[in-house]
């Protein structure tokens, strides 16, 4: 049996009385690639915001059910402490504003008050940089602010902030959805690369994506997971029909 | 081109464009005449002894109004340091809670407070103030321009807060910044021009009221740096000057007129100048 690093137990979410996902079970396994796939509206944003505890930050929002991080119940962690072992990056590239570039890699540092020596923090952002595929292009102006990157290296930007904390599990929320082909491209490769080192689970709308770079698959469909298998098997000969006829396109 | 409906369609257009050209120098002409006047009639009073010497009685030349001058340094900055720190809080406040009840309501009570009277207030503070420090003093004027400045600072920080996207402090929180971090250093520091311009407009608009110093800050003859006792400043001396039946203070009070309106015009010029140096794009 696979190490398990996240496990969710009968979960559940809601926004206010609205009921968004059903009795979750899913078990998540060490240095490998989950895709969420599903129609959008069925709770995939809400499923990876649970994981980080981002979700109770809306008003109304609450959960039942459990979720555990290497065993561990993630709802006994102080949310702060947790969301630095498990990184997100958002559909939207937002880097901070008011920071360079090498400021934004630091940020998670900075904003929380944590030390680092001249050396530690070139180190850090060298890495991080390199980590996400975008030091060659931005060594030459770490001290520029980051919103004058483009959409592409700015979506980079993000993930190396969040590779910078040296995560556990890293959440991506369609995390190339807003950017051209080429930057898709890269962010795939990216994540091809980054699974040897962490463990990713990943929402996509696009299923040639899923099938390119994730090991697994999970779908999701009107907030209950219909199932979930090795990619290759849910694209190849899928268990139910729902999920069957939404690879071949015939909803969503 | 040469259709005949394009022609006088285009005629049209510029005649419009015309109209609205003239009515908007129409609309700025007041503004320009007032500038002139007072730059005519003050300009011959304004020298270098004018802002550094002390007003002289009736019928001696050559008085000034570095009292006044100082001590509306003193009571608007005073004032500031009061109403600067609370009015941003309360604009974090009310922009972070926006949904709980008692943000709503102070929301509003910040509404009525913008809207009540310099007069009022002026008799609110000697109310409160004046009479139980037992006189007119410079705090007690400070207070009530303080109380003047307070929901309108509170209101732009709400305002240039409402603006900064949610995505930036939802990409703090998710690094594992707690909550008051993320507001200090995320997202006050992306409004800070807004909540800056804010605060000096806030001085601008206080800086030449003159009914809540009337019994509260009072005015002095003398140098005066003591926030305990009355101090002159500079709308109090225009007040008494202008009012007064002789033809030598009318000249000061026009002279005074002048350089309160320079530093109102300067200080929205750095508004200007903060709004769009340091303007975040987001
Ligand atoms: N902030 C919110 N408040 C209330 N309901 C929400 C909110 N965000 C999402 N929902 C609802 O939750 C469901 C799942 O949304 P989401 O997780 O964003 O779906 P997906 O990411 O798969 O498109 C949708 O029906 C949506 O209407
Ligand atoms: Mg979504």
């Amino acid at each position: 049996m696979e190490d398990s690093v996240l496990k969710l137990k009968d979960f559940n979410a809601f926004f206010g009385e609205n009921k968004v996902l059903k009795n979750i079970n899913l078990d998540i396994e060490e240095r490998k690639v989950w895709t969420i796939l599903g129609p959008s509206g069925c709770g995939k944003t809400t499923l990876i915001r649970c994981i980080n505890r981002m979700h109770e930050m809306t008003p109304g929002a609450h959960t039942s059910g459990q979720i555990f991080l290497k065993e561990k119940d993630i709802f006994g962690i102080n949310p702060v402490l947790l969301r630095r072992k498990i990184g997100m990056v958002f559909q939207r590239p937002n880097p901070f504003p008011t920071m360079s570039i090498a400021h934004n890699v630091l940020a998670g540092y900075s904003l929380n008050g944590i030390k680092l020596s001249k050396n530690e923090r070139n180190e850090i952002v060298e890495t991080s940089l390199k980590d996400a595929a975008l030091w060659d292009e931005v060594k030459d102006k770490l001290s520029q602010k980051g919103t004058f990157l483009s959409g592409g290296q700015q979506q980079r930007l993000c993930i190396a902030r969040t590779l910078a904390m040296k995560p556990e599990v890293l959440l991506l929320d369609e995390a190339t959805s807003a950017l051209d082909p080429v930057s898709t491209a890269k962010i795939e490769e990216l994540i091809f690369q980054l699974k040897n080192q962490y463990t990713i689970l990943m929402v996509t709308h696009n299923m040639q994506q899923a099938a390119r770079v994730s090991d697994k698959t999970a779908f999701l469909f009107l907030g209950e997971l219909i199932e979930y298998n090795d990619t290759k098997e849910i694209f190849t000969n899928p268990r139910h029909k729902k999920t069957q006829d939404y690879i071949t396109g015939r909803f969503g | 081109m040469a259709d005949p409906q394009i022609k006088w369609r285009k005629i049209k257009n510029d005649l419009f464009k015309g109209l609205v050209v003239f009515l908007s120098l129409l609309a700025t002409l007041p503004l320009l005449l007032i500038l002139f006047y007072i730059l005519r009639q003050g300009f011959s009073s304004i020298n270098w002894s004018f802002l550094t010497n002390l007003p002289k009685p009736v019928g001696e030349s050559g008085g000034g109004i570095s009292n006044a001058i100082v001590g509306t340094l003193i009571i608007v900055g005073t004032a500031a340091v009061m109403a600067i720190p609370l009015g941003v809080l309360a604009g974090i406040y009310l922009n972070e809670q926006r949904n709980s009840k008692v943000a709503r309501y102070c929301d509003l009570a910040i509404d009525v407070l913008q809207g009540i009277p310099s007069i009022v207030i002026g008799i609110i503070i000697y109310e409160w103030v004046v009479r139980t420090m037992g006189g007119f003093s410079a705090f007690s004027g400070s207070a009530a321009l303080a109380l003047m400045m307070l929901p309108f600072i509170a209101k732009t920080t709400q305002e240039t807060l409402k603006l900064v996207p949610n995505h930036l402090k939802e990409a703090s929180l998710a690094l594992g910044v707690p909550y008051y971090k993320t507001v200090l250093k995320v997202i006050v520091p992306a409004g800070l021009s807004g909540i800056l311009s804010g605060a000096i407009l806030g001085i601008a608009r206080v800086i030449g009221e003159t009914a809540p110093l009337l019994f509260t800050a009072f005015g002095n003859p003398f140098m005066s740096t003591e926030l305990s006792k009355p101090m002159s400043s500079l709308p109090l001396v225009i007040f008494n000057y202008a009012t007064s039946p002789y033809e030598d203070w009318h000249q000061l009070a026009w002279g005074a007129s002048l350089i309160l309106i320079l530093i109102v015009l300067t200080l929205n010029m750095i508004t200007k100048f903060i709004e769009s140096r340091w303007k975040i794009q987001f």
